[in-house]
């Protein structure tokens, strides 16, 4: 995926080039107003630069030198509106397959009742647009994009109009798409929250210009992005693969570089990915090795880095084989006299499992 | 009940007006979307002059709108005269006149109901085809046209309502011939003109009173019908 475009919209310039990798999640993330629907309108071919390149897969979809301009209807991008947009005289099933018999079939790659089963939509296929809960209206539209297999998926926002308890009903379907089907995504959000469950790469944007791209866990771990992590958004985020599903106490046991992880169950098989986050607000820090303590997961390892958050609160990076955040108060700081470069134990506290292609118990 | 017995002009004249107004709206109908599409969605210089002359027929005198396709399309007109060399098709003192002129009359109407429905068809959702595999064409037909259902019947109603009244334009184009042009309206002037006609011409004017009614409810009917099928 190549993206490099530039277009003034009044006042506005949107100047933006993305590198994104064939596969995975990359989230183009940045507050309302820093031009990330621009691009994937551009991207989409609802929106025209004024210059510039779009390639996706190696097709040149968007050139102003090749004067190559490809209509969206021909990019075989599927898009994912904030608003669903599903078609309101259709039914839900008449929706899915409007742009599937459109693909010729032997482009298809991406099977009907694979993506009914995915999605759990089975039982709304006879029900029209307009009776659908807004979990429900995601998931379709969700479904209806990806049916014209396309070589890329563009979800603008796709939770952003949905409550909590839907946003919680929809993740997890969207964080198994590219796993299943093998379709790139670019992900647009501002929260945070779904970027890290999400996202392999992330793209940060501010007032069109892209400020900063990268692996996820090689962003976060970079200070002058902080303040956009903000919240809970400040935590590490550790790729581990499953070492014991199911230990004698019931635990999962994770591993990643030469370090252990034990966590709450998660069914997944042995050797599968997990990926785990790890809040700072729930990393302890101490000097000595604490006995007898309940905390399962204590590591050893470097302070890398000190960020002044403001007056109360300090946040450490340490070096345990990956980057791991630790916020603590600038009393304990002061009392331990901690620094860069000094030896401490990290006591993780809690560990929440952001699952790509397994299901949390 | 030998008052609601309609005399054989009678009976002409209603058919003849149905028959009129009917081929009145099927061949404005095409010409007035395509009309509404491009004054809602197309911006070109000159679309003020469009619009303008598409409303012309709504503010001039119809005996003056009659008049103009008289001389334009008269046998000895223009735009008769060519049609008529070249296509053998006359259009003066006959019925197809009178399909013209009452299409003539009603097509603001029914460009306006057409248009204002065209205009709040969310254009997101023809993007949202368009991502989708569909062309512009396909996207017309798929998604704009079936949401512009309700407009539609809404204007082809009106439009075939106006056309049913359709007077004035009608009896200057193309006279007033018993069995040829002789529409609903003119055979009720023509038996006000008459003595011993207001029998005739009361039955004719609670005809038209009806058959207005009827239009109306089936207008409202079938665009609420059509409403209720988008959210259910």
């Amino acid at each position: 995926m190549e993206i490099s475009v530039t277009r003034r919209q009044g006042r506005f310039l949107v100047d933006a080039r993305i590198r994104g990798a064939t596969s995975g999640v990359t989230a183009l993330y940045g507050q309302s107003g820093a031009g990330k629907t621009s691009v994937v309108n551009m991207v989409a071919g609802l929106v025209r630069p004024d210059a510039g390149r779009i390639a996706v897969n190696g097709l040149c979809l968007f050139d102003t030198e090749k004067g190559i301009d490809l209509p969206p209807e021909q990019r075989r991008i599927g898009y994912v509106f904030q608003d669903g947009r599903l078609l309101p005289h259709l039914s839900v099933k008449a929706n899915l397959i409007y742009g599937m018999r459109l693909i010729p079939e032997r482009d298809r790659f991406v099977s009907f009742d694979s993506v009914v089963e995915l999605l759990g939509i089975q039982h709304l296929l006879h029900r029209r647009p307009a009776n659908l809960s807004g979990g429900e209206k995601q998931r379709v539209a969700i479904g209806r994009a990806l049916l014209t297999s396309p070589a890329m998926l563009l979800m603008d926002e796709p939770l952003a109009s949905l409550d909590v308890s839907r946003k919680d009903e929809v993740l997890p379907f969207i964080m198994r798409l590219s796993d299943e089907f093998a379709i790139p995504i670019l992900y647009v959000s501002h929260a945070m929250e779904e970027i890290l469950n999400l996202a392999d790469r992330l793209v940060v944007m501010e007032a069109g210009k892209v400020l900063a791209s990268g692996e996820m866990a090689e962003l976060l771990s970079r200070s002058e992005l902080r303040t956009y992590f903000s919240g809970d958004g400040v935590g590490s985020v550790i790729q581990t693969t499953v070492e014991e599903p199911k230990d004698r106490f019931g635990l999962t046991r994770l591993r990643f570089g030469d370090r252990l992880l034990w966590v709450a169950p998660v069914s997944a098989s042995k050797g599968a990915g997990v990926r785990v986050r790890i809040s700072a607000r729930h990393v302890a820090i101490a000097l000595t090795l604490p006995e007898k303590t309940s905390f399962q997961n204590v590591f050893f390892g470097p302070i890398e880095q000190v960020v002044d958050l403001d007056a109360v609160f300090v946040d450490i990076r340490l070096d345990i084989g990956c980057s791991l955040w630790a916020r603590i108060t600038r009393k304990s700081y002061q009392e331990l006299d901690l620094r860069p470069g000094k030896l401490v134990y990290a006591l993780v506290k809690r560990v929440s499992i952001a699952i790509r292609g397994a299901t949390s118990s | 009940m030998t008052f609601f017995q309609l005399s054989d002009v009678e009976i002409e004249a209603l058919r003849l007006s149905l028959w009129v107004s009917g081929w009145s709206v099927a061949a404005s109908l095409p010409l007035g979307v395509l009309a509404a599409w491009i004054l809602a969605r197309l911006t070109f210089p000159g679309k003020n002059l469009l619009d303008g002359l598409v409303h012309l027929p709504l503010v001039l005198p119809p005996v003056v709108t009659g008049y103009l396709l008289l001389v334009l399309l008269g046998r000895n007109g223009f735009v008769g005269d060519f049609l008529y060399t070249y296509l053998g098709i006359v259009l003066a003192f006959n019925w197809k006149g009178a399909v013209l002129a009452a299409a003539v009359m009603s097509f603001p109407l029914l460009v306006r109901a057409v248009r204002l429905s065209l205009e709040s068809v969310d254009r997101g959702l023809e993007a949202a085809a368009r991502t989708l595999g569909a062309g512009p064409a396909r996207v017309f037909f798929t998604v704009t046209l079936p949401l512009t259902v309700p407009g539609i019947i809404t204007g082809g109603i009106l439009a075939f309502a106006r056309s049913l009244g359709e007077f004035g334009a009608t009896i200057t184009f193309v006279s007033n011939i018993r069995g040829q042009t002789q529409t609903l309206p003119l055979a009720l002037y023509t038996l006000t003109q008459v003595p011993d006609g207001e029998t005739g011409a009361m039955r004719l004017c609670l005809l038209s009173v009806f058959i207005a009614m009827v239009a109306l409810v089936c207008s409202e009917v079938l665009a609420r019908r059509f409403a209720a099928r988008l959210r259910r």
